[in-house]
């Protein structure tokens, strides 16, 4: 049985994960069909974080089933580098390379993980810098760079490697107010591409623009989910009401 | 920004109003020239006529000495090169995934870092041969490269925990960035770690150097002619004066600090110049 589009290209089912006694997953599913842009909101500390990371193994699970592209992720076999040239990241932190500059931190991937051609390389980075808005400042250190600016690099990077699915873990949450639109005008662009996106993200205007679906989660589970206009029109569990009137 | 206060806190710290030369104040030079200078004079009051002066005795014997400093130099920055390419994949060892070696680079590590490098140079001049016999072949094993093998254990070591500790300071975002792009755990670490790693060791490993050459001396205490042992040859050799020791330790003294101190210094610029970056 192979993946086709008509898969889910994301597909999380009753997954649990716990740091030795801490439960922090208990029994999570859900969907990601090709192009959508889904957003997780969800209080501090409810495993969002950890949610997203299991998707590209960078924490393992202990029950359930992740299928990315219909592949089996919780599997001692699996192929993790591989997994991960296809599922994309981008941190809270942006955790470019500080000793590189923006363009060798959009190169380096490609070159050395995937060793495409260098020329070409080159070429599709200085692409993806200008898309991002950051011409000019291929040479410039991360160190050079605001965090919107470094945010939009990490984008850049990520894109390099021509993923099929991006996850985005909070990536305005350490901004400066001023530079968290150019990031979301960065993302949105992508979703308007047809990126497959996965966003953990507090920024609720931003979600019900963009997300297909938004899921809550509190204490490891999925409280509520739905498209944008019900979820934040009819949300009808009292954790979910209670987070929105927090946050709106 | 310029502001107007009173308080004296407030006020920005004056300090090094003019650059000396490499750090040096007038009155260092002072100290270190009457070292120098003193011992040499007191030396020369006390001598008794119709001996040479012990500065013309030093003059004589300078060139023998600094040949022997010499030596140390080279027994330094041979150990130092041994014990940091040994060193260096001691402290690789040591954050290895793999736990065998993980745990036994840090015996290793631990066991020779809390040793006494006298202890350690014991050591290696008596139970290394004093030759070996690879094929057939004799190589000689002599004593100064049984003290540069003994001196370079705690150097590497040393080095190990340097190189653990840098790797440990960088922010795990860094790893977990270069897992996310799909490099393997060896790309990660030769592309993305190590490199930001050896500002890092800089610091550290150019003091390590510097308390490597001044325990060079060590090696006179297990026969090697380095300079304290032509030192106290040379004295012997004057009928063993005791006005001769002043200046003869004196010179010994002024050349390692010549040597040491602008490593020192130069350490302490690249301390405050990363500083300023991270
Ligand atoms: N590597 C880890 N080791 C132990 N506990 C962890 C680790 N990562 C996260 N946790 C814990 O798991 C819980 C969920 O964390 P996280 O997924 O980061 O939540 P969120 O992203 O929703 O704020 C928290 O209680 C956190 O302390
Ligand atoms: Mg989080």
């Amino acid at each position: 049985m192979s993946w086709t589009t008509a898969d889910p290209m994301v597909s999380l089912k009753d997954v649990h994960k716990s740091f030795g006694e801490l439960k922090v997953l208990n029994g999570v599913s859900l969907d990601v069909m090709k192009g959508d842009v889904i957003c997780i909101i969800g209080p501090s500390g409810s495993g969002k974080s950890t949610l997203i990371r299991c998707i590209n193994a960078l924490n393992d699970i202990q029950q359930g089933s992740i299928l990315v592209e219909g592949q089996e992720v919780n599997d001692p076999k699996v192929d993790k580098l591989e997994l991960r040239k296809k599922v994309g990241m981008v941190f809270q932190q942006y955790n470019l390379f500080p000793h590189k500059t923006a363009l060798q931190n959009v190169m380096m991937a490609p070159i050395r993980v995937l060793k495409h051609d260098k020329i070409k390389v080159e070429e599709v980075a200085r692409a993806l810098i200008k898309k991002v808005r950051l011409e000019g400042k291929e040479n410039a250190y991360p160190g050079e760079l605001s965090g919107g600016q470094q945010q939009r690099v990490a984008i850049a990077r990520s894109l390099a490697m021509q993923p099929d699915v991006i996850l985005f873990d909070e990536v305005t949450a350490a901004l400066d107010p001023e530079t968290v639109g150019e990031v979301l005008q960065t993302i949105k662009d992508l979703a308007e591409d047809g990126m497959t996106c996965i966003l953990v993200t507090h920024e609720m205007a931003f979600a019900r623009e963009v997300a297909d679906h938004i899921y809550f989660t509190d204490r490891g589970v999925i409280v509520e989910h739905g498209p944008p206009e019900t979820f934040f029109q009819n949300a009808q569990d009292p954790r979910t009401k209670e987070f929105l009137s927090q946050i709106l | 920004m310029k502001y107007e206060t009173d308080l004296p806190v407030m006020l920005p710290l004056e300090r090094h109003q003019s650059e000396p030369f490499l750090g040096l104040k007038s009155k260092h030079i002072l100290t270190v020239a009457l070292i120098a200078i003193i011992g040499p004079c007191v030396a020369f009051a006390q001598a008794p006529s119709g001996q040479e002066s012990p500065l013309a005795v030093l003059v004589n014997w300078a060139p023998l000495l600094l040949k022997g400093f010499i030596f140390n130099l080279i027994i330094s920055i041979s150990a130092m090169a041994f014990g940091t390419a040994i060193g260096a994949i001691l402290g690789l060892g040591q954050i290895s995934l793999i736990a065998a070696t993980r745990h036994s680079s840090w015996f290793v590590t631990q066991f020779f870092r809390n040793a006494p490098w006298l202890v350690l140079l014991f050591f290696a001049m008596f139970l290394l041969p004093f030759e070996i016999n690879i094929l057939g072949f004799k190589i000689p094993f002599p004593d100064w490269l049984k003290a540069i093998l003994g001196l370079s254990l705690p150097v590497m070591a040393n080095v190990s925990e340097i190189v653990r500790g840098a790797v440990r300071s960088l922010p795990s975002g860094q790893w977990e960035a270069a897992e996310s792009l799909a490099y393997t755990r060896m790309q990660t670490l030769w592309l993305i770690i190590l490199p930001q790693c050896v500002k890092r060791m800089l610091p550290p490993w150019m003091n390590l150097y510097s308390i490597l050459t001044m325990a060079t001396v060590l090696a006179s205490i297990v026969g090697v002619s380095e300079v304290m042992t032509l030192t106290g040859q040379a004295l012997a050799s004057e009928g063993g004066r005791p006005e001769l020791l002043a200046p003869f330790y004196g010179f010994v003294l002024l050349l390692f600090f010549i040597y040491c101190y602008p490593i020192a210094r130069f350490t302490v610029w690249l301390e405050k110049k990363y500083a300023v970056i991270n």
